[in-house]
């Protein structure tokens, strides 16, 4: 299932319908309770897109409530092992913020650049990023396909696809690893 | 008795530091009278540091609005005797602002109490940021966005840290002591708090230290973003703001307690001290970020 959430309607639903700035940490605390709320109904398997297009500033705190603390709760909840994120929207200086979190918390994420293409974002060696990368460009496979994509040992390709994989930004289907991206 | 406070001419975060010379030696409930009425000019500064002044001491201060036809006014547009008749005790009349008058103000001296005023000032401020920035200070567009997110984390020190409200102004001019005149767009943000040592101290997972005092706080939080906060997601503010004026060659400077640091020293104000020590002691934390005209 694939799920779609405009943050700066949720800013405007859950904290004040006038707000168009993702500022202060009780607003990131409220629009990410929000977000959960959401995804609690949405079930155990799911993709969703979180979408900055409308939104206009966002500070570190809201960054760090929103989008850190959103994929950490994923990667810690044993329920949402098949809950994927996709972020979107995002301007320069939200990149900012969200960067500077993500490596603060040794955190990636899926970021859907439009005709720019898909990539990863944040905390994410060079090995992580060309396997997931791999991964993305042959639409999926094996470990030992991807290995051979990559020319890495299988073994490695494993450890590397599956710490990837808990980080949320692979799948693992019956065929092997998927990457995560918007689907249209 | 009653101790007169003589405030400079020119009132900025260094000046200011006069009148706190002349506070050092009095008792907090010393009945003071504040005088402004030779000053001729006042920095976002000095202006949210007048009252936090007012705010740390345990009797209502008097004060002297200024005497200058042209400073008073602007200082009525900078809401500064708004607030400051609330915290003050006024000896003389203070201007009235003038209606429909062009104003370099940016952001008026706001009260900063909770978060949502937090969010008021931001969606305040963005419009004519966005003018300032790249109109008069020729920075390129995506610089409105971080300064507001530098405003916004400037600001939310006061509500995570300072334990009581603070003070936040924004304002443009030409800076004629440095920078040959150029512009520059500076936010001042002042409380009368706890100020950082005590704001960190109060954290249970502080590391216990040698050496502890004001300025190893102050540092503690704006270059190595310590925070009272567990949470390891906390204490990314100051990097940012660090960043941001880092970025287009500004200054950001924090005084604490006794303190004062700035975090990087750029070019253009070379006389500016990294690091002082041994200030007269002020409550609280005052926060200047200067971000100068950019020139080809």
């Amino acid at each position: 299932m694939v799920n779609h959430i405009d943050l700066s309607s949720v800013l405007k639903r859950s904290v004040c319908a006038l707000y168009s700035n993702l500022v202060t940490r009780p607003t990131g605390a409220a629009v990410r309770t929000e977000i959960e709320l959401q995804l609690g109904q949405l079930g155990p398997k799911a993709l969703t897109i979180i979408d900055f297009s409308h939104v206009g500033a966002l500070d570190f705190s809201c960054a760090d409530e929103i989008v850190a603390k959103l994929l950490l709760s994923s990667i810690a909840n044993p329920e949402r092992q098949d809950v994927y994120f996709v972020f979107r929207g995002m301007t320069d200086s939200h990149l900012d913020a969200i960067e500077t979190v993500l490596e603060r918390h040794g955190l990636a994420l899926v970021y859907d650049r439009g005709v720019d293409g898909v990539r990863l974002f944040g905390d994410i060696d060079p090995a992580g990023r060309e396997a997931w990368q791999a991964v993305f460009n042959c639409g999926g496979g094996p470990a030992d396909e991807i290995a051979a994509a990559v020319g890495i040992p299988c073994e490695e390709a494993h450890a590397l696809l599956e710490d990837l994989r808990h980080r949320r930004l692979l799948m693992r289907t019956e065929e092997g690893y998927v990457a995560v991206r918007p689907v249209s | 008795m009653t101790t007169l406070i003589d405030v400079p001419p020119s009132l900025d975060d260094k000046s200011f530091e006069q009148v706190l010379d002349q506070l050092a030696p009095l008792p907090p409930d010393e009945k003071i009278i504040v005088d402004a009425r030779r000053t001729r000019w006042a920095s976002p500064y000095g202006l949210t540091a007048l009252l936090t002044l007012a705010q740390s001491r345990a009797d209502r201060p008097g004060f002297y609005p200024t005497e200058i036809e042209n400073t008073g006014s602007y200082w009525a547009r900078a809401n500064f005797y708004k607030h400051a008749e609330e915290v003050y005790e006024f000896h003389g009349k203070a201007h009235r602002t003038p209606p429909h008058r062009e104003s370099d103000v940016l952001l008026e001296i706001t009260p900063i109490v909770q978060s949502g005023d937090v969010h008021n000032v931001v969606e305040r401020i963005q419009k004519k940021a966005q003018e300032i920035l790249t109109g008069k200070l020729n920075l390129d567009s995506s610089s409105t966005m971080r300064f507001t997110m530098a405003l916004s984390e400037a600001c939310q020190n006061i509500i995570e840290h300072a334990g009581c409200g603070g003070w936040v102004a924004v304002q443009t001019y030409r800076w004629q002591q440095r920078l040959n005149g150029r512009k520059v767009v500076v936010i001042a943000v002042c409380d009368a708090g706890v100020g950082f040592r005590q704001s960190l101290e109060s954290s249970p997972a502080r590391r216990l230290r040698d050496r502890w005092n004001d300025a190893i706080a102050l540092e503690e939080a704006v270059l190595n973003g310590v925070s009272r906060f567990p949470d390891v997601g906390r204490g990314q503010g100051f990097a940012g703001i660090r960043r941001f004026v880092g970025h287009w060659d500004g200054k950001l400077s924090v005084r604490s307690g006794t303190a004062r640091i700035v975090a990087s020293v750029p070019d253009w104000d070379s006389d500016e001290t990294a690091r002082e020590e041994g200030l007269p002691l002020f409550p609280g934390a005052q926060l200047q970020i200067t971000i100068p005209e950019r020139i080809a």
